[in-house]
């Protein structure tokens, strides 16, 4: 990659700031994410809009730190109206936050369009705050941001044990003592200010993606709630950087909406592909599993059959096997062909037997099947007849040293509920 | 002030769409799918703005199928998501609608040369431009404002929706499990509501805009639910108060001399505020349900 561009001072601004925020927001937002508050700090972005407006129609100026107090003071008021629906009224929480949400920016339209109209000039500038204009920080921007982000991680920091526990089990937080109330307190206002300082970036409609995406992009890799924080702010920060290298390298391009596409790639990768809870992940291991259970099944079919003929290895033909249980011949082939490659079947022309090695598996789990039904009946006292239907999906799951328990359990019998021999 | 014919146009216009959305909007808040309906009409953008690069032109029809794929497809993807991915269900809804609505900006400004959509248009609306868009017949006489008709149809469509297939919704509604079990689908239902919002977002883009049709939509039939229990009475309250936000909005807004649709939605959250005042101070009883339910 050219590093030149980094020369750049104007960019450095740029990507530093848009990377402070991405951060910062995504750190803030995992709590969020994990107390299922996420749409709330959709309403908060939304919210902070009239509270911008306000602020400038009081004080007539656009100082960061005034803009902000404005922004923080509606942005409360937001969660605060929030709260008051959804306790005094019938209406649920996503209808509450629907509501205020847009109410808290009609105002906010309204006020920035009259304000636009009443023919202020140095009003220009206001209208950022809706889509976010990440090009145009400067660098006192940067240091109040710069400031609030790292006051905003240090509380994380202090605080992380107690947001932890009240976004886990808030009751087991009062229980022990935590003072819930104000955490909850510290916690929304940090989000608060968190939205505020973000949708310097991406704008009102946007700033929702900051705070949740990254979170949910992180939970995908990892079940710790440290590890997650960390992994969020890095996938925001470089969601950060990586928008704002775009709209330098494409100049009509705007900053905030390709951050969002690019943290929700991560997202939307991380969904698919994470080892563990991704989709993919999870359906090639699904699949995995099917494959062993059909060559399993396929493999006792072989060992049921030698059984009842006393001749294991005989060679049989497609429809030999299709007779007796069902399976699908399309599934049928592709499983004995799986087998043929671990040396479990042989083929013989157009016919196929198992192997030593094929029957040993085979007669596994038989054996384990027969095992199960025999523990059911005799510890369970579940009646004979009910017991194969378990059975048939437990031996494909029971491991070894299970085995090794069960015989022991059962002092290697000799035969089964139905008084058919297990095989050893 | 003096109301004229075009604030005449206006005001229907904001009453025609106020009504269609309370509507649908009544059904969302008892389904529980306010955010869903939210999340919607943001992100049926980038299918407005395919559509419209499409076709080269701002008709109706090509956006209102740009704009019904993607209502689909939000609804598939949050569904998915939510199922198949094991997202939780807020975060799933506030991560398809950034992205879509993310890659819909980028799409306008990518192509501002030859699009003439502007970014504030799409958010906030222009319904003062409703009456500089006529619809002319062929000898050249026209037949009034063309956002008029559409947000008519729509409409049209709504009451003929609610009208026909009430029984259906009412049971998908309230009870899933049991339309399930006498062979209602309640999959078909779900998506047909979802995309009748995305169709009625599109009619509202042009008026209100994406992010204050939400407001149109939730707000009225919200303050109707608190004053009532009863189905019928709370879609005909909450068209009642869509319509007299549309009217006091305009007078509000051509006092103030700011955005319409903001003046508008103000009004729908000062009813909501009075209402919600009144059942909470004078109705005791409304909260001791509450509580024993």
């Amino acid at each position: 990659m050219d590093l030149s561009i980094f020369s750049h001072p104007n960019l450095i601004f740029v990507s530093l700031g848009v990377m402070i925020l991405g951060a910062t927001a995504a750190m803030v937002g995992s709590f969020s994410f994990l107390r299922k508050r996420a749409l709330i700090g959709d309403a908060i972005a939304h919210a902070v809009l009239p509270g911008v407006c306000l602020s400038y129609i009081m004080f007539q100026s656009k100082h960061p730190l005034l803009m902000l107090l404005g922004a923080v003071s509606t942005g409360w008021m937001a969660i605060l109206s929030i709260d008051a629906i959804v306790r005094h009224t019938k209406l649920k929480t996503d209808a509450a936050i629907g509501l205020v949400l847009s109410v808290f920016f009609g105002l906010g339209i309204l006020l920035l369009t009259t304000i636009q109209h009443s023919g202020n000039a140095s009003q220009t500038g206001l209208d950022k705050f809706l889509f976010g204009k990440a090009a145009s920080m400067v660098s006192d921007d940067l240091i109040v941001f710069g400031l609030l982000a790292i006051g905003t991680i240090a509380l994380l920091v202090v605080f992380f044990k107690e947001f932890v526990l009240i976004s886990f089990d808030i009751n087991f937080a009062k229980a022990i003592g935590v003072p819930v109330r104000n955490m909850e307190i510290v916690l929304s206002s940090l989000t608060v200010i968190a939205v505020a300082i973000g949708i310097q970036a991406v704008g009102v409609v946007l700033m929702a993606a900051l705070l949740i995406t990254p979170a949910a992009a992180a939970r995908y890799w990892t079940d710790r709630v440290k590890t997650m924080l960390w992994l969020a702010a890095i996938f925001g920060a470089l969601s950060g950087l990586a928008g704002s290298l775009i709209s330098y390298a494409a100049p009509s391009m705007p900053t905030g909406p390709w951050i969002v596409v690019v943290i929700s790639i991560f997202a939307i990768g991380s969904l698919l592909f994470a080892p563990g809870r991704g989709i993919v992940f999870r359906m090639v291991k699904r699949r995995r599993m099917q494959a062993n259970m059909r060559n399993d099944n396929i493999l006792k079919l072989f060992y049921h059959m030698g059984e009842r003929e006393k001749d294991y290895y005989a060679s049989r033909s497609l429809s030999d096997l299709t007779v007796n249980r069902h399976f699908h011949k399309k599934e049928l082939i592709k499983g004995l062909r799986s087998l043929l490659k671990t040396d479990a079947v042989l083929r013989i022309n157009d016919k196929w037997q198992i192997t030593e090695k094929g029957k040993r598996q085979g007669m596994r789990i038989v054996r384990l099947h027969r095992l199960w039904e025999l523990y059911l009946t005799r510890y369970m006292h579940i009646a004979s007849d009910h017991v194969h239907d378990d059975a048939e999906t437990i031996e494909h799951i029971i491991t070894p040293e299970l085995e090794e328990k069960l015989e022991r359990l059962l002092e290697y019998p000799v035969s089964d509920p139905h008084n058919t021999e297990i095989p050893y | 002030m003096e109301l004229d014919i075009n604030s005449f146009w206006i005001i229907l216009t904001g009453a025609l769409v106020a009504v269609s959305c309370s509507m649908l909007g009544s059904f969302l808040v008892l389904r529980k799918m306010s955010m869903v309906g939210d999340a919607i009409s943001h992100a049926v953008l980038p299918g407005i703005v395919i559509a419209f690069l499409l076709s080269g032109s701002r008709s109706t029809i090509p956006m209102l199928i740009g704009a019904a794929v993607f209502g689909i497809l939000t609804t598939y993807l949050i569904e998915t998501f939510n199922k198949k991915g094991r997202l939780q269900d807020d975060a799933s809804i506030g991560i398809t609608f950034t992205w879509l609505f993310a890659i819909g900006v980028i799409l306008i400004t990518a192509f501002a040369s030859n699009v003439d959509l502007d970014q504030d248009c799409v958010l906030y609306g222009e319904i003062a431009y409703v009456p500089l868009d006529l619809w002319y017949l062929d000898d050249g006489s026209d037949l009034g404002p063309r956002a008029v008709w559409i947000s008519g149809a729509v409409l049209l469509y709504i009451f003929a929706l609610v009208y026909f297939a009430y029984r259906k919704l009412f049971i998908t509604t309230f009870d899933p499990a049991y339309a399930a079990a006498i062979g209602i689908s309640t999959m078909f239902w779900h998506y047909l509501l979802m995309s009748s919002v995305s169709l009625v977002t599109v009619v509202s883009f042009e008026s209100v805009g994406a992010i204050l049709v939400v407001a149109f939509l939730i707000t009225p039939a919200a303050t109707a639910y608190l004053l009532t229990e009863q189905l019928p009475r709370m879609l005909t309250l909450s068209a009642i108060f869509g319509v007299l936000a549309a009217f006091l909005g305009y007078i509000l807004a051509s006092y103030l001399d700011s955005s319409i649709a903001g003046a508008m939605t103000c009004i729908l959250g000062l009813e909501f505020l009075l209402v919600f005042l009144w059942v909470v101070l004078f109705k005791p009883k409304a909260k001791m349900k509450k509580l024993s339910a």
